[in-house]
């Protein structure tokens, strides 16, 4: 017999089994259902946050070095205690790198500090004032939503203009056009001459979006003139990013004047570190969640276990004469695990298909959909699940004596 | 040449720390187109020589060729094919499958023997009519009365064409006017050239055998052949 017909024969018999004890069918699929909708629910949120956080990180470019006085990911007390006490990257040690550096495609200085602004009456709640020069909006990859960035010779003389992340714009402006208009930064007045596109996203809502950037001489007349300036370089492209940072470093450390034996006293950042930081936590996350979830599968694998054996004892009888009509072991192992994976997969169906409104329910707060990887991912899922818990039930069903199985009744 | 050749067949069974010797040494052969009967009272070891022919069994000693094939040495999965091949059974009970009807418990050695579906079908079909139930074969077991399902399981028993008809006691579980139906039948498929070979207490019913086998304590006990009646 070919196994293509041992298995068409095999669903017909399953299929009729199933319908045949209705109740008992549900029951036993119950377990594989919540199994089934716990661990889709589980994989959904988990690739829902993995992409609501790629989204926010991306707009931090992946070819972007961040050369400052502190690391972004402080691992432990002691670590930060050092970063506390190095020393500030001053405003000249920051121009003489910018001479210095070759391989960049832009560089841009960047000094911040909260402040307040005005316009009219209305102020926005504490944005972040960024004084930097016209690099910034390469090196910060920023594109405009209305009007145009600083100009070189802007940031030089330090005329007193602005931009505007998107958030201070419509909490200042409304739907007003905020191009031309003049705000009032630290008691001083300014020009608006762009606004930012919104970014979004975890890093943008608390970045780009609540900015205000203006010349870095303005910024340092009026508001801080000894800043802690990073350092943002955008990588040319055809550099390599690793060398590009091996030669940012080595020329920190000269215009810091670190001694050869001195460890770094800063820190040069990039993307990569928040993701492998974020990888590493989601991971141990997505690990305990799904096997948490996937508890309620097993549970729901011991109930198909259970009922198999109750069927395959009920059915001693027709085990008996499909043995006498010629069925051999393997059409009789075969039958039976044809009929535990069909109810795991009827359970994985309607799981799934209790899932699918639910995730669109989750899919107001983070990007998560019931992608067709998870669909299939737990219908194959499921049918493993039946096929190993009606493994031993099967394997007995198939090693039954067929005189003994006869004489049953 | 002879279908069917047991030699110095013995076959034993624990039972409770106990030995039960339900055949000892039988030799017999049986030949095609014979049609046989053999007797017995209630553990004589004659449901144990039909389990042994119908290859449900295998002998603890003693050879078994079945159709040229030495049968009593052959693994679980081989003596299954050669079941389904060579053997066709017709139970007391019936056994047909309760969920299936008619026509797929006919067509389910078919299955077994891996023929494809539309030659399948045409072979069920005819074996169903051989029987005269073309117009109950959507039926399941439980809508037939006992005769007709007696005739599903006998065409069950045909429909692979095999070298035996293997009947435990036929019309057990049936009236006497459906029992003369079903012997009837078989008296129709033997003259057609069948090997049939009926397990039976009843003298009524084993009279209608050319051939009748007595066994007693595991040992045949007399083998007669009858005049044409």
């Amino acid at each position: 017999m070919t196994l293509l017909a041992e298995i068409r024969e095999g669903l017909r018999i399953a299929l009729t089994a199933i319908r045949a004890n209705k109740l008992r069918s549900c029951l036993t699929t119950l377990g594989v259902i919540i199994g089934i909708l716990t661990v889709t629910l589980m994989g959904t949120a988990i690739e829902g946050l993995n992409r609501s956080f790629m989204q926010s990180i991306s707009s931090i470019g992946a070819d972007v070095l961040y050369a400052q006085r502190q690391d972004w990911i402080i691992r432990s007390h002691e670590e930060w205690l050092t970063m506390r006490k190095r020393r500030p990257v001053t405003v000249s040690q920051a121009e003489s790198i910018l001479r210095q550096v070759e391989f960049a495609k832009a560089i841009s200085p960047i000094a911040q500090r909260g402040g307040k602004i005005q316009y009219q009456d209305r102020d926005t709640l504490s944005p972040a004032i960024v004084g930097t020069t016209d690099q910034y909006a390469i090196s910060a990859g920023v594109s405009l939503n209305a009007g145009r960035f600083i100009t070189s010779s802007e940031s030089e003389g330090g005329r007193p203009v602005c931009v505007l992340g998107a958030t201070v714009a419509t909490n200042l402006f409304k739907s007003e056009s905020a191009i031309g208009a003049r705000v009032k930064i630290a008691g001083r007045n300014f020009d608006v001459v762009g606004v930012l596109e919104p970014v979004g996203g975890l890093f943008g809502e608390g970045g780009v979006d609540s900015q205000i950037v203006i010349p870095l001489n303005q910024f340092l007349t009026l508001l801080d003139n000894n800043p802690d300036v990073s350092l943002q370089v955008k990588v040319a492209s055809g550099e390599g990013l690793e060398e590009a940072r091996e030669e940012l470093r080595a020329i920190m450390r000269k215009v810091r004047q670190v001694k050869p034996s001195d460890p770094d006293d800063f820190s040069i950042n990039q993307q990569d570190q928040i993701v492998s930081a974020f990888r590493q936590v989601a991971g141990t996350i997505a690990a305990v969640g799904l096997f948490i979830t996937g508890l309620s599968l097993f549970v729901g694998g011991i109930g198909i276990m259970n009922i198999m054996f109750v069927s395959v004892a009920e059915r001693t009888k027709e085990i008996g004469i499909r043995k006498a009509i010629g069925a051999k072991h393997r059409t009789i192992l075969i039958q039976f695990l044809i009929e535990a994976a069909a109810i795991c997969v009827l359970g994985g169906l309607i799981g799934l298909a209790l899932a699918w409104p639910i995730t669109l329910i989750m899919a107001k707060v983070m990007p998560s959909t019931l992608s067709p990887t998870i669909v299939c991912l737990a219908l194959v899922v499921a049918a493993l699940t039946g096929i190993i818990s009606g493994f031993l039930p099967a394997w007995r069903a198939a090693r039954m004596n067929p005189v003994d199985a006869l004489r049953s009744e | 040449m002879s279908l069917i050749r047991l030699e110095k067949i013995t076959r034993r069974y624990q039972m409770g720390g106990e030995t039960i010797h339900a055949l000892r040494e039988v030799s017999l052969t049986i030949a095609r187109g014979e049609y046989v009967a053999i007797m017995g009272p209630s553990g004589s070891g004659k449901s144990t020589l039909m389990n042994l022919i119908g290859c449900l069994d295998t002998p603890t000693s003693g050879s078994y060729h079945l159709n040229g094939a030495d049968v009593s040495d052959m693994d679980d999965n081989e003596l299954a094919e050669v079941r389904n091949r060579e053997i066709g059974f017709v139970f007391q009970t019936f056994n047909l499958l309760a969920r299936s009807n008619a026509l797929h418990n006919v067509e389910l050695p078919l299955i077994y023997a891996g023929i494809d579906t539309d030659e399948r079908r045409r072979v069920a079909l005819e074996a169903i009519e051989s029987v005269g139930l073309t117009d109950r074969m959507h039926h399941k077991p439980n809508e037939l009365s006992g005769g007709q399902r007696q005739r599903v399981a006998v065409a069950r028993a045909l429909v692979n064409k095999p070298s035996i008809l293997l009947a435990d006691e036929p019309t057990g579980n049936l009236d006497s006017r459906t029992g003369e139906e079903i012997m009837a039948l078989f008296e129709q498929l033997s003259r057609s050239g069948n090997t049939i070979i009926v397990v039976t207490h009843e003298e009524d019913i084993a009279r209608h055998a050319r051939r009748i086998l007595r066994i007693r304590d595991g040992l045949i006990a007399s083998d007669e052949v009858q005049g044409r009646s």
